[in-house]
C-alpha cells in the first residue's frame, strides 16, 4: 500500500538524545512506526524514550535488526552520520538536517554510487505512508489512505495538497519529500519509478518549484515510462524575483535552465496535468483519476 | 556568500593562481597612489560589485597613468553600475580593483561549479572566453568541454591533459594549467566553494597564465568551518535587508509592491507569490520562514514589511507543520504590530497544526485578522483590500 515503507521498517534515530530526536521520535511512536533503537556516540549502552542506544550505526542494526534510519544530527556532522548508515547499508535512510554543506553532500553522493542504500533528503520533511508508518516529521492529521503518491520538494506544500487530495475523497500511498537542498539522495525520477511500480498507487502528484533540473529530469523519464497512471504536477515560482547572477557557470552547466516555464513546458510535453492553481491540485488529481476509470 | 573579484584573487593567490599585480581603494586618491606605487600602463580601473558583465557596462576603464586611473576611479566609486547581471537597480560601486592590464594572445574559459543535477562538481572550459560566452552558447557557437571532478579522488592526468587541449592550452601553458587547476580543485574543497570562475584566463605570449577576471562563491552553510572568511562578507545596502533577515531565520527578497507576504516553507510562499500575482496584486517580497524560527525571529521578519510604508495590506499563508506551528507565526505578528504600532488590514489563512489556537492567539493581541478558508480566496481577498485601500 506504500513505497519505501511497510509494516515490517523497523527503525532507528540517529541523534535520538537531541531536542529533535526525542521529539519526532515519540510522535514517529504515536503514529505507530516500529522505533527500535537509537545511536549516538559515546551514549551507547543507555536507554532513551525506553528505547536502546548504541555507540554505532553497525552495532544498532546487528542488536535490533534495524532497516530503516532517520538523522537528525546537527549540520557539521550530519554526512558523517549519513555515511556511517551507507556503511552499515541501512537499506532506508532519512535525513531531516537542513544547511548541510553542499561538498558534504557531494562526499554523501559519492558514497551512495553502488550503495546498498537509499537516501531521503537532507533537508527532507520524510516519508509519510497513512495508516503503515511515519518516518519524518510533518505534521499529521489530514492525511487517509489511499491511491495518491505525492513526491515533492516542499513540506509546507506537502501538508497543503495532502489535505486537498484527502478533501477530494482521495487519500494518499505515500509522500516523499526529496528534500530542499540542490544536492540530495532519491530524486523525483526514483520516486515516480516506484510509485509506477506500487500496484496501490493509482495516480501521482509531483510538487516542483524553480530551481535546479530535477523536474525536467522528472519529465524525461515520464516520457519514456509512457504510465498508464495519471500525474498531475505544481510547479512553483513562475512570479519569483530573478537572482541576482555571478558570472556564467550557471548558464553552462550541466542543468543550468531553472525557469518554471521551462520546467512547466517539459511536463507538458511528457503527458502531465498541470495543476492551474496551488489551490486546485487536489481537484485536478481526483478529475484526472474519475477520467481513467 | 559572494566574494569581490579582489578578495578572490587574494585567496587563491595561496592556492597558486596568477594574477596581474593590483590592490583595492575604496578612494579615487587611493587609486592614483596605487596606481603611482605599482609604476606600470597601462591599467585596468575595476569596480567591485557582486555582479558579472561589468565591461559591457563601462565598470572596466583602461587608463594610462596615475591620473586617469584617479578619473576613472572617481566615473566609478559612488555611483551604480548597472550591467546584465545586476538587475533593474544596479549595484552601487564603493571600491575599485586597480591592476596591471595584461596582453593576451589567448582568453580561456575556466571554472569549478557544483552542479546539482549530477549531485557533483566540475571543471567547465572554453576555448574562446570573455563575457559574449553566454551569447554563443544560446547561438550554438561555443564549444564548452567539461570534466567530472570528485572530492575523494584527483582527475585521472590523461582526462585533464585532453580535457586542457581540448580548450586550446598547449605545451608549458598547459602544463601551468594542469598545476593550476590541482590548486583551484584543493581551493574549491578547502575553502567550501561553490563557484570559482576564471574568465577571461589570459594566455600571454610567452606562454604564462594571468587569471584577469574571478568570480567565486562560498556555500553559506559551511561558514561554520571557515570563521575567518564570514568577515569577507560586503554588507553593503542591498544585501543589508537580507543580511537582518539571515541572522533572524527568514528567507526574504524585496519586491516593489504592496501586499507583504509571510508564509512558512519557501515551496508555500513560492505558491503564495504566484496566486497573488495571478490574482492581479504586486507583491511588496517574499518571504519564507525556515522551521527553526522562534516567534520573536518571526516578529522580526514582520518588522521589515512593518517598516516598510509601501505595503497596504499584509497577507499570511500558513500551513502549519511538524517543524513550525501556526501559533508561533500568530505570536510573531502580535507582537511586531503591538511593536510598530501600525495599523493595517491582515488577511490570514491558517491551515494544519495549532490552526485553532493561532486564532486565539490572534484574539488575545487584539489583531483583528480577516481569516479567508483557502489560499486562492486569501489571495483575492488581499489583492481586493490592497486595492481598496480598507478592509
Amino acid at each position: 500500500m506504500a513505497i519505501l515503507l511497510d509494516k515490517n521498517t523497523r527503525v532507528i534515530c540517529q541523534g535520538i538524545t537531541g531536542w529533535a530526536g526525542t521529539h519526532h521520535v515519540t510522535q514517529m511512536m504515536e503514529y505507530g512506526t516500529k522505533v527500535v533503537g537509537g545511536v549516538r556516540p559515546g551514549k551507547g549502552g543507555r536507554s532513551h524514550l525506553n528505547l536502546p542506544v548504541f555507540d554505532t550505526v553497525a552495532a544498532a542494526r546487528d542488536e535490533t535488526g534495524a532497516n530503516a534510519s532517520i538523522i537528525f544530527v546537527p549540520p557539521a556532522s550530519a554526512a558523517a552520520a549519513m555515511i556511517e548508515a551507507i556503511e552499515a547499508e541501512i537499506p532506508l535512510v532519512v535525513t531531516v538536517t537542513e544547511r548541510v554543506p553542499l561538498l558534504d553532500m557531494i562526499r554523501v553522493r559519492e558514497a551512495l554510487a553502488g550503495s546498498r542504500t537509499r537516501l531521503v533528503g537532507a533537508n527532507s520533511q520524510g516519508v509519510l505512508a497513512p495508516g503503515i508508518a511515519k518516518l519524518g516529521v510533518m505534521a499529521t492529521g489530514s492525511e487517509r489512505p489511499g491511491g495518491v503518491g505525492i513526491v515533492s520538494r516542499s513540506a509546507s506544500l506537502t501538508s497543503e495538497v495532502v489535505a486537498q487530495v484527502s478533501a477530494a475523497g482521495l487519500g494518499q500511498s505515500t509522500t516523499v519529500g526529496v528534500g530542499g537542498d540542490p544536492i540530495h539522495g532519491l530524486s523525483m525520477r526514483d520516486c515516480l519509478e516506484l510509485f509506477f511500480a506500487d500496484p496501490e498507487t493509482e495516480g501521482v502528484i509531483l510538487i516542483g518549484e524553480i530551481g535546479g533540473f530535477e523536474e525536467q529530469e522528472a519529465a524525461e523519464f515520464i516520457r519514456e515510462a509512457k504510465p498508464s497512471k495519471p500525474v498531475v504536477a505544481l510547479i512553483v515560482g513562475a512570479h519569483a524575483p530573478a537572482e541576482r547572477r555571478m558570472g556564467h557557470a550557471g548558464a553552462l552547466a550541466i542543468g543550468g535552465a531553472a525557469a518554471a516555464s521551462a520546467k512547466i513546458a517539459a511536463l507538458e510535453q511528457a503527458g502531465v496535468r498541470i495543476a492551474p492553481s496551488a489551490g486546485l491540485v487536489g481537484r485536478t488529481m481526483a478529475d484526472a483519476l474519475a477520467k481513467t476509470h | 556568500m559572494r566574494l569581490h573579484e579582489f578578495q578572490a584573487k587574494s585567496l587563491l593567490a595561496d592556492y597558486g593562481l596568477p594574477c596581474p599585480k593590483g590592490a583595492v581603494a575604496i578612494t579615487a586618491a587611493e587609486a592614483e597612489s596605487i596606481a603611482r606605487d605599482l609604476g606600470v600602463a597601462p591599467l585596468a580601473v575595476k569596480a567591485q560589485i557582486h555582479a558579472g558583465e561589468r565591461g559591457a557596462a563601462g565598470g572596466v576603464r583602461m587608463a594610462h597613468g596615475p591620473a586617469m586611473v584617479r578619473s576613472a576611479a572617481e566615473a566609478l566609486l559612488g555611483k551604480k553600475l548597472i550591467t546584465a547581471q545586476t538587475g533593474e537597480g544596479g549595484l552601487t560601486v564603493r571600491r575599485v580593483y586597480v591592476e596591471a592590464a595584461t596582453p593576451a594572445v589567448k582568453q580561456i574559459y575556466l571554472a569549478l561549479v557544483v552542479e546539482p543535477a549530477l549531485g557533483g562538481f566540475a571543471l567547465l572550459g572554453a576555448a574562446q572566453g570573455g563575457e559574449e560566452i553566454e551569447r554563443r552558447e544560446r547561438e550554438g557557437r561555443l564549444v564548452r568541454e567539461r570534466l567530472t571532478l570528485s572530492v575523494g579522488a584527483e582527475p585521472d592526468p590523461a582526462e585533464l591533459d585532453a580535457f586542457l587541449a581540448a580548450i586550446g592550452l598547449e605545451g608549458g601553458a598547459r602544463a601551468k594549467a594542469a598545476t593550476l587547476v590541482a590548486g583551484l580543485r584543493r581551493a574549491f574543497i578547502e575553502l567550501d566553494a561553490s563557484l570559482i570562475e576564471i574568465n577571461p584566463l589570459a594566455v600571454t605570449a610567452d606562454g604564462d597564465l594571468f587569471a584577469l577576471d574571478v568570480k567565486m562563491t562560498l556555500d553559506d552553510n559551511a561558514l561554520f568551518r571557515h570563521r575567518d572568511l564570514a568577515s569577507l562578507r560586503d554588507e553593503d545596502d542591498d544585501e543589508r535587508v537580507k543580511l537582518t533577515s539571515q541572522r533572524d531565520q527568514l528567507n526574504f527578497v524585496q519586491l516593489d509592491g504592496d501586499i507583504g507576504l509571510v508564509s512558512n516553507g519557501a515551496g508555500l510562499g513560492l505558491a503564495t507569490l504566484d496566486m497573488v500575482k495571478a490574482a492581479g496584486g504586486r507583491p511588496a517580497n517574499f518571504m519564507d520562514i525556515r522551521t527553526t524560527a522562534t516567534s520573536l525571529d518571526i516578529a522580526h521578519g514582520f518588522a521589515l514589511l512593518l517598516d516598510n510604508p509601501a505595503i497596504k495590506t499584509l497577507l499570511v499563508n500558513v500551513h502549519g507543520g511538524g517543524m513550525q506551528s501556526c501559533d508561533t507565526i500568530a505570536e510573531g505578528l502580535g507582537v511586531a504590530l503591538r511593536r510598530s504600532g501600525r495599523s493595517l488590514p491582515v488577511v490570514v489563512r491558517l491551515a494544519g497544526l495549532n490552526a485553532e489556537f493561532a486564532r486565539t492567539r490572534f484574539k488575545n493581541f487584539g489583531c483583528a485578522v480577516i481569516e479567508e478558508p483557502d489560499m486562492a480566496s486569501a489571495a483575492q481577498r488581499a489583492v481586493t483590500v490592497a486595492a481598496s485601500g480598507r478592509a
